[in-house]
């Protein structure tokens, strides 16, 4: 089981769903803190489904002001960095250039590939997670120090 | 010294030091996840975390525990504030190191951080390795507080405690040190903050022995500051004696000179910004000529430059430049050459009115266009430093100049000229060509003060930016500390009384100069004190030093505009200064303004030109010398802190409250 789990993440990683940050993060969990790169992620899943949601909206009023959307985005990456989400990072910048270029069209076909690499993501992640505490608190990912 | 409760020991190595556990880090940042993934971070290093997410908040957690926190890590784009202005609400009131962060890594933003005070730039995403060692941002700033109170004769202490100074405890007065130790050990800050209160007041010199927390430098404290300093002369200003002259019950000595090192930084920081103009200038020095004539351009250049060091001191210079030479050919950014110029220019400035009274009528234009030139040239926050480094130059540079020359001038030139023996002659030299100028161009005014004022206030308001930019970049370079001027009993305080209003002016306009204003000075006025009333006098006029100024804002970078800005201020508040201030005062100030414009300049010409340069402006020096307007410009340097504001604002930092109280200045270190 344990093993498995530990394929899981390293299929993750190998795919570029994630990077070294989110190895980053592992080592900061520890016996205190045994759950913390789960709770990061869920809290990241849950701020950017509100930043999505904003842009969502700020793209279907259909006015694109691209000032607004690339703040939104700037924060959007700056999350996905920290937590090592690396696909979904290479999507926001995209899409902040398609912004800066001031193109819609890029910008919109940017963000329903965003969308799609955030959901596919937090699906991966949830079941890593449920089979990681499954496996034992051992397993999750600490990486021999 | 070391106290033995906080186990800082003298290395003893007893217990080891837990430093740098236990350092008490506020992060601010609007993401949620970034703020949980830093605070297991720092406390995986040992610190103590205090997260925040919205930068209102981290203030008035800040304000209401002057002494809970050893650093502040906060993220530059948050929507309630911005990274940049809650940095420098941080260093200003509490004077706490800041490191900003942000995914964002082009090289504006981050030389924005530097500019704006930060202590360090992180990257995100933040590894934890980067955030092992910020400890060292605080350890260094005691340190540097330190050194600060020693060369002012005083023990700095500071609420952190210093674990590794080791001059505390060589001062004279090393209860700081060991108190800072201690402070700093418990670091358990509760304790901190009545503890430390203690050990800081120990100081037995003080006036108080009351032990005083971190002290909160309010308008009225930085006022009274400033006019102490102001009196003393920024170059001997030390905290004891200002402490003495403020007589404020339970300030200690510490207090005074970990402010007034802020104070100096701060003016560095503009007269940074004037390096950069600096280095216009030094075209301009190049290009001038002993006639003022050429200086013309020189010193519209150094008019600018000193502008934006001074805030003030670029106006005048511009004015000068502009009624002396009444060329506007104006200085090729390009023109390395003068560095010295820019002396004479500032020179000049002062002395148009020996020399040239009205009859110049060279046009502020003159001055403008070659304000424009500056534009040129290229800031950055190299030219804000220079304008300062200049502008102290300068200054230093007038103070060599003063044997042969006016008193008047020279005496606000002498204290420059020794210190600035590159770029310093030039200036003054410039200077005092540009006085002429100034008279022509201030004809507006009718005198140069008035033209200087006008010029200044707008300057000051943008230099102050530049200066507070500058700020982290110079070591002290500024010589703020070295004002001679007080030598230069001759100089018309007209002139400088004039300038105060302009300064007041301008500081009240926050920044005529389009560009790098901005800054709304407000705090700066702290600086000044007489800015209060004056401010908003809009005598501010348009003089051409105003021009100046804006013409320096369009520099491409803001950094040059701040420079501007900052010679600009300079100008200015030397202007304003010598009205206000009498002669002995007058020079004083005015030397400080003009200090770190010299200083710029200096610095500038310093780079553009080498030896040779600075063998042209004593000799320039000397014929400009002369004028007595000289205190005025020394007069300035209670514009500094219009300058401040001015160079703050141009830096679009708003220096709206007078919390900014201002730590910018005490960089000692602006290299000139």
């Amino acid at each position: 089981m344990q093993r498995q789990v530990a394929l899981i993440k390293q299929s993750l990683f190998d795919q570029g769903y994630l990077d070294e940050q989110f190895m980053e993060l592992e080592e900061l969990q520890d016996d205190a803190n045994p759950n913390f790169v789960e709770e990061v992620s869920a809290l990241y899943f849950k701020d950017s489904a509100r930043l999505i949601n904003n842009i969502d909206q700020a793209l279907e009023r259909g006015s694109f002001d691209f000032n607004r959307l690339d703040s939104y985005m700037h924060q959007f990456k700056g999350s996905s960095t920290s937590i090592g989400a690396s696909k979904v990072k290479a999507e926001c910048t995209k899409f902040r250039e398609y912004c800066r270029a001031g193109n819609a069209e890029g910008c919109l076909r940017t963000f329903h590939q965003l969308k799609k690499e955030h959901s596919t993501l937090r699906k991966k992640l949830e079941h890593y997670f449920q089979l990681a505490r499954q496996a034992g608190p051992k397993e999750t990912a600490r990486r021999p120090k | 010294m070391i106290n033995p409760g906080h186990g800082r020991g003298p290395d003893s190595g007893t217990n080891s030091d837990p430093f740098p556990a236990g350092l008490r880090v506020l992060v601010v940042d609007d993401d949620p996840t970034c703020l949980m993934i830093l605070e297991r971070m720092l406390m995986t290093c040992l610190y103590r975390v205090t997260k925040c997410n919205r930068a209102e908040l981290a203030l008035s957690l800040l304000r209401k525990n002057k002494h809970g926190f050893d650093i502040v890590i906060s993220d530059v784009h948050m929507p309630d504030m911005d990274g940049f202005k809650l940095l420098e609400h941080v260093g200003l009131e509490m004077d706490l190191p800041v490191i900003m962060m942000s995914a964002d890594d082009s090289k504006s933003v981050v030389l924005k951080g530097v500019t704006h005070g930060a202590v360090d730039y992180l990257i995100k995403p933040v590894r934890i390795e980067a955030l092992k060692n910020i400890w060292q941002h605080v350890v260094r700033k005691k340190r540097n507080e330190w050194n600060v109170s020693e060369h002012s004769g005083g023990s700095i202490e500071d609420t952190g405690g210093d674990r590794d100074m080791q001059q505390p405890r060589e001062d004279a007065d090393n209860n700081s040190s060991s108190v800072n130790e201690g402070n700093w050990r418990s670091s358990s800050s509760r304790k901190r903050k009545e503890g430390e209160v203690d050990d800081q007041g120990d100081d037995k010199e003080d006036t108080s022995s009351l032990k005083k927390p971190r002290v909160v430098w309010s308008v009225e404290l930085h006022q009274q500051f400033v006019a102490a300093v102001n009196q003393l002369g920024v170059d001997k200003a030390v905290p004891k004696k200002i402490l003495e002259m403020m007589n404020v019950p339970g300030l200690t000595r510490e207090n005074v000179a970990s402010h007034l090192q802020k104070y100096r930084i701060y003016l560095r920081r503009l007269g940074g910004v004037s390096q950069h103009q600096g280095n216009m200038n030094h075209s301009f020095m190049t290009g001038q000529d002993p006639s003022f004539g050429p200086l013309s351009s020189l010193n519209g250049f150094d008019l600018q430059a000193l502008a934006v060091v001074g805030q003030l001191p670029a106006q005048s210079l511009a004015q000068l430049q502009a009624a002396g030479l009444g060329r506007s050919s104006l200085i090729k950014p390009g023109m390395s050459g003068s560095p010295l110029v820019d002396q004479r220019s500032i020179f000049n400035f002062e002395n148009p009115k020996i020399r040239f009274g009205d009859g110049h009528g060279q046009t502020i234009n003159n001055g403008n266009k070659q304000m424009s030139l500056l534009h040129g040239v290229p800031t950055g926050m190299e030219p804000k430093q220079f304008a300062g480094s200049s502008h102290m130059r300068v200054q230093q540079q007038m103070a060599g100049m003063r044997p042969g020359q006016n008193v008047q001038s020279s005496g606000m030139m002498l204290p420059l000229a020794d210190h600035l023996p590159r770029g310093g002659t030039s200036m003054l030299s410039s200077l005092g060509q540009q006085q002429p100028m100034f008279s022509t161009s201030v004809s507006r005014r009718s005198d140069l003060t008035g033209a200087v004022r006008n010029g200044i206030p707008e300057t000051n308001n943008r230099v102050v930016p530049a200066t507070h930019s500058v700020f982290n970049n110079f070591p002290a370079d500024l010589p703020h500390n070295n004002f001679p001027l007080a030598s230069a009993p001759g100089i018309s305080i007209p002139v400088s009384a004039s300038y105060q209003e302009e300064v007041n002016s301008s500081d009240a306009k926050g920044g005529s100069s389009a560009a790098t204003a901005g800054f709304g000075n407000p705090s700066y006025d702290i600086f000044n004190d007489f800015p209060q009333q004056q401010q908003h006098n809009s005598k501010l006029n348009d003089w051409d030093m105003r021009n100046i100024g804006l013409v320096y804002s369009h520099q491409d970078t803001a950094a040059a505009s701040a420079g501007f800005s900052t010679s600009e201020a300079y100008s200015s508040s030397s202007m304003q200064r010598k009205r206000r201030e009498t002669d002995a005062t007058v020079v004083t100030a005015h030397g400080q303004n003009q200090q770190p414009l010299s200083r710029s300049l200096n610095h500038l010409n310093h780079v553009f030109m080498d030896g040779g340069s600075v063998r042209v402006k004593s000799e320039r020096v000397a014929e400009t010398v002369t004028c007595p307007p000289a205190t005025t410009l020394f007069h300035e340097q209670y514009h500094q802190e219009d300058l401040m504001s001015a160079l703050l604002k141009q830096e679009g930092i708003p220096s709206a409250d007078n919390e900014f109280d201002f730590d910018g200045y005490s960089i000692d270190n602006i290299p000139v």
